[in-house]
């Protein structure tokens, strides 16, 4: 297991390296310069400006400088966003409420999305088994900012149980940004789990199970549940990357100080440093998510070895 | 056991979450309550007990230090938390500030010797001449890297421009303290508008021994700040999306400010912005796009024009190759081909008006009280009939029976659906012409623009000072603005004897102006006027008298109370 750990660890490195490299020549050759909206700057002072920001060197120098900077955790400082501010300080104060909601959205949803999955499976068939699969049909289609904007229009500015927008609430702000983004996870879970469950339940050792008297709920919970985890498991790093992806908007539509909508912006006025500090953080959670799930497969099914030969 | 190990890691999970949650969250708001249905009061002087205004912006503080300041929400927190020697009053008049009184000009109109106001910075510190003198010195230091201290200053402040290009010391601008209370600045011509530039936040004073401590930290965040306006910015952490405003007590005429505090929230999406103007949490709400159309005839619906002109820019060479628009009468055209009253009235629908001038209707004055656009009143008119003709002829002087022209625009909303209406109106009225519309954001254009790589650009410029000359001097050959190898040598002439010889004689000025406005638009169709940018926002009836400025920072809340809440 350490072994293998170890490896993968080598691994995401060279990952990161690859990523890193290829975003920051991408951004290169993207249109558009940091310090063309200061076009009324002269041509002296532009140069002052490029030389602060190292854009003046030839682009294997500003390459390795970054890269070699990055190996010491520095991120530089945000070009025109911030000006002079570090991108790191710039993203740890903005990681927080994403983290909050995109854990809080993903637990919700899977927890909720398993449940009705397995509600579904074992009353397949009936009208729970349509509602279910109604619902989950409905969390795929519909994207979050369609679910955003009616929770805010409905349970805050109609109903006013939550507040409509802003981070300032505590708890409570976070919660319908929260439920926005739960209902990928929830449906993606729910359709996983139906299906899986429905298969295992059918199966063989099932039925051997039942005629050795085993209960209808030690069937359900020790036998079919565990095996329909497994491919939910699978999906895990992807619905990560859907959060992700999602909490962009659903940050900007309730004004949450939040990273993902920061890295829009920052692709937008072509920030670079913010750019490459948001691209590496998010390459980071991704490969960390994607080494955990990995690791959950050995530790839910044994029989999944996590390196050849020995466990 | 394999139940128990699926049991712990969902058990996990539940409880990490439950951390997180109770972690999370940050400081509660103690802003105030606000009713649902507050009534609207006209009882101007009743002053509420409690002065708070909730106010939102469009996007984050990108900087607060005064010298490397260029956007909008900048320039607005300046105007409300920082004071130069003139400030824009009610009438968006520049009235003396800190200037006690109107400067003594000398005859020739080049040195202008002002007095300065008893009044301190919010440490209690006065505010000295050198205070100006440092701020300026900064602004226009090359190796400050500010974006508008040598644009506003060279040309204009004496040895500016070879300061700007490191062939000066900074010492030798032309701007002294003669002591504590006296500010002599030398001019290299004189400059009509000189008084509207002063109130202009790179013109405002900077503390030397506040910048100079602070090191590398100044204006990092609102601790790291020191204020001499009526209000100070607190709570803001250097790149949050909230920040306040706080009565600013060391304020020289803190008696005038009724405001005690300004809660600012950064809300992008328009929808959240309206959706918090009407749950009560917010006082006023900007609106755009569909929600200026959807709440048309609300009543507490507010209606500005903006000194804001959009136009085309007709690109005559591109990449360094002419193209069909170097042909007059193709650009005349072009600019008589669109209806400007329909894409006002249906496709932005937010007060805008059409625009048949560059000068803005609405924004100076000459010294009879006329607007300038009185004297040239409409220039370019909407005439299906006659673009068709003109673009007839263009083509036959050219040799060619169709023209393929692309339009490089925004990647807003507005910008499209503008862009899309645009090449309808030109393809219909104008045959043989294919649009091909190109939308890309703002950076990308500005690029796109300093090579000249494009045909039809829609653009737009808003005044940096209170002159008909901030947009006249876009288009002189060689200008920064005017990347589309337009030159006239009689525009330049009109616009060099404007700056110079007739600096000291208004009349002569305007006129010479208002010709080269002409020359420009209907004897050249340099540029196609479209739109003049109106403005709309929802504010509630207890808010009074925010003024809307018509360049620099955009409001002035040194007026503003609560009545009637």
């Amino acid at each position: 297991m350490a072994k293998y750990i170890g490896k993968r660890l080598i691994y995401m490195v060279i990952t990161l390296a690859l990523i890193a490299t290829f975003t920051f020549f991408l951004i290169k050759v993207l249109p558009g310069s940091p310090v063309a909206s200061a076009d009324k700057l002269s041509p002296e002072q532009r140069a002052v400006v490029e030389a602060r920001y190292g854009l003046d060197k030839p682009l294997p120098v500003q390459y390795f400088d970054y890269m070699f900077g990055l190996l010491q955790g520095d991120l530089g400082i945000s070009i025109n966003q911030f000006k002079g501010a570090e991108v790191t300080d710039v993203i740890l104060s903005r990681m927080g409420p994403s983290a909050q909601i995109g854990f809080q959205g993903m637990v919700l949803g899977t927890v909720l999305g398993i449940l009705l999955g397995m509600i579904a499976a074992l009353r397949q068939n009936t009208w729970i088994d349509y509602t279910s699969t109604f619902v989950a049909i409905v969390g795929i289609s519909i994207p979050s900012f369609v679910f955003a904007s009616l929770l805010q229009y409905w349970f805050g500015l109609k109903w006013d149980l939550f507040p409509v927008a802003l981070w300032k609430d505590g708890f409570m702000s976070s919660v319908l940004p929260s439920v926005a983004l739960a209902m990928f996870p929830l449906a993606t879970a729910a359709r996983f789990i139906r299906t899986e469950m429905i298969e295992v339940l059918g199966s063989d050792y099932i039925t051997l199970a039942k005629a050795k008297g085993a209960s209808g709920s030690e069937i359900a919970f020790k036998h079919a549940f565990r095996n329909a985890l497994i491919p939910l498991i699978t999906v895990l790093g992807p619905m990560a990357v859907a959060i992700l992806t999602g909490s962009l908007v659903v940050e900007q539509i309730f004004a949450i100080p939040g990273i993902g909508e920061q890295f829009v912006k920052s692709i937008i006025v072509s920030d670079f440093s913010i750019i490459m500090g948001t691209t590496i953080f998010f390459s980071v959670f991704l490969i960390v998510i994607i080494l955990l799930v990995d690791i959950l497969y050995g530790v839910i099914d044994p029989r999944i070895r996590l390196s050849g030969g020995k466990s | 056991m394999k139940n128990s190990k699926i049991f712990w890691l969902l058990s996990l999970v539940l409880v990490l979450s439950a951390f997180l949650a109770a972690c999370g969250g940050g400081d509660t708001d103690t802003g105030t309550d606000t009713t649902d249905d507050a009534e609207g009061t006209e009882t101007a002087g009743d002053l509420d007990s409690e002065q708070v205004l909730n106010l939102m912006e469009t996007a984050e503080i990108p900087t607060m230090d005064i010298s490397l300041a260029e956007d909008a929400v900048a320039f607005n927190i300046f105007n409300n938390v920082n004071e130069g020697l003139f400030r824009l009053d009610q009438e968006n008049i520049a009235k003396p500030a800190l200037a006690d009184g109107e400067p003594e000009v000398s005859e020739d109109g080049l040195t202008y010797t002002f007095k300065l106001r008893d009044s301190n910075w919010s440490d209690g510190t006065p505010v000295t001449a050198n205070d100006f003198v440092y701020s300026w010195q900064r602004s226009i230091d090359p190796d400050t890297g500010s974006p508008y201290g040598a644009y506003m200053m060279a040309g204009s402040i004496v040895n500016a421009t070879e300061i700007a290009a490191g062939e000066m010391e900074v010492s030798e601008l032309g701007v002294t303290a003669v002591d504590d209370n006296t500010l002599e600045v030398k001019l290299e011509r004189p400059v009509p508008y000189f008084m509207s530039l002063m109130s202009f936040p790179t013109f405002y004073p900077q503390n030397e021994a506040f910048v100079t401590e602070k090191g590398d930290a100044y204006a990092s965040n609102s601790e790291n700040l020191i204020f001499n306006g009526p209000f100070t910015l607190t709570d803001w952490d250097g790149t949050g999306l909230t920040w306040k405003m706080q009565k600013n007590p060391e304020y020289w005429d803190a008696e005038t400010v009724k405001l005690e505090t300004i809660n600012v929230d950064v809300v992008k999406e328009p929808a959240t912005a309206v959706n918090l103007y009407n749950s009560g949490e917010k006082d006023r709400a900007g609106l755009s796009g569909e929600f200026a159309r959807q709440y048309a005839n609300d009543e507490n619906l507010i209606t500005d024009l903006e000194p804001t002109v959009f136009y085309f820019k007709l690109n005559q060479e591109r990449n360094g190759e002419e193209n069909a628009l170097s042909n007059v009468n193709i650009r005349k055209a072009i600019a008589k081909g669109f209806n400007k009253q329909d894409l006002v009235d249906v496709v932005l629908a937010n007060g805008s008006l059409p625009a048949n001038y560059l000068v803005p209707t609405e924004f100076t004055i000459d010294e009879s009280n006329a607007d300038f656009r009185e004297v040239n009143g409409d220039l370019i008119e909407f005439d299906a009939e006659e673009a068709a003709e003109l673009f007839a002829t263009g083509l036959e002087e050219l040799g060619v029976e169709e023209v393929t022209l692309e339009i490089l625009g925004g990647d807003t909303e507005t910008a499209k659906n503008m862009d899309a209406y645009l090449k309808e109106q030109l393809e219909t009225n104008l045959e043989g012409l294919t649009i091909n519309l190109k939308a890309v954001p703002f950076g990308v254009r500005l690029e796109l623009d300093e090579s000249q790589d494009y045909d039809i650009q829609t653009a737009g410029w808003g005044p940096d000072y209170q002159d008909p000359m901030t947009f006249i001097d876009l288009f002189v050959t060689g200008s920064a603005q005017n990347k589309m190898s337009y030159s006239n040598p009689e525009y330049d002439a009109l616009v060099e004897s404007a700056k110079g010889e007739l600096a000291t004689d208004p009349a002569a000025r305007w006129e010479a102006m208002a010709q080269a406005e002409k020359i420009l638009l209907e004897d050249d169709a340099a540029i196609a006027p479209i739109y003049q940018r109106g403005a709309m926002a929802l504010q509630q009836p207890y808010v009074n008298d925010i003024i809307k400025h018509t360049f620099g920072g955009d409001f002035s809340y040194k007026w503003a109370y609560i009545s009637g809440k």
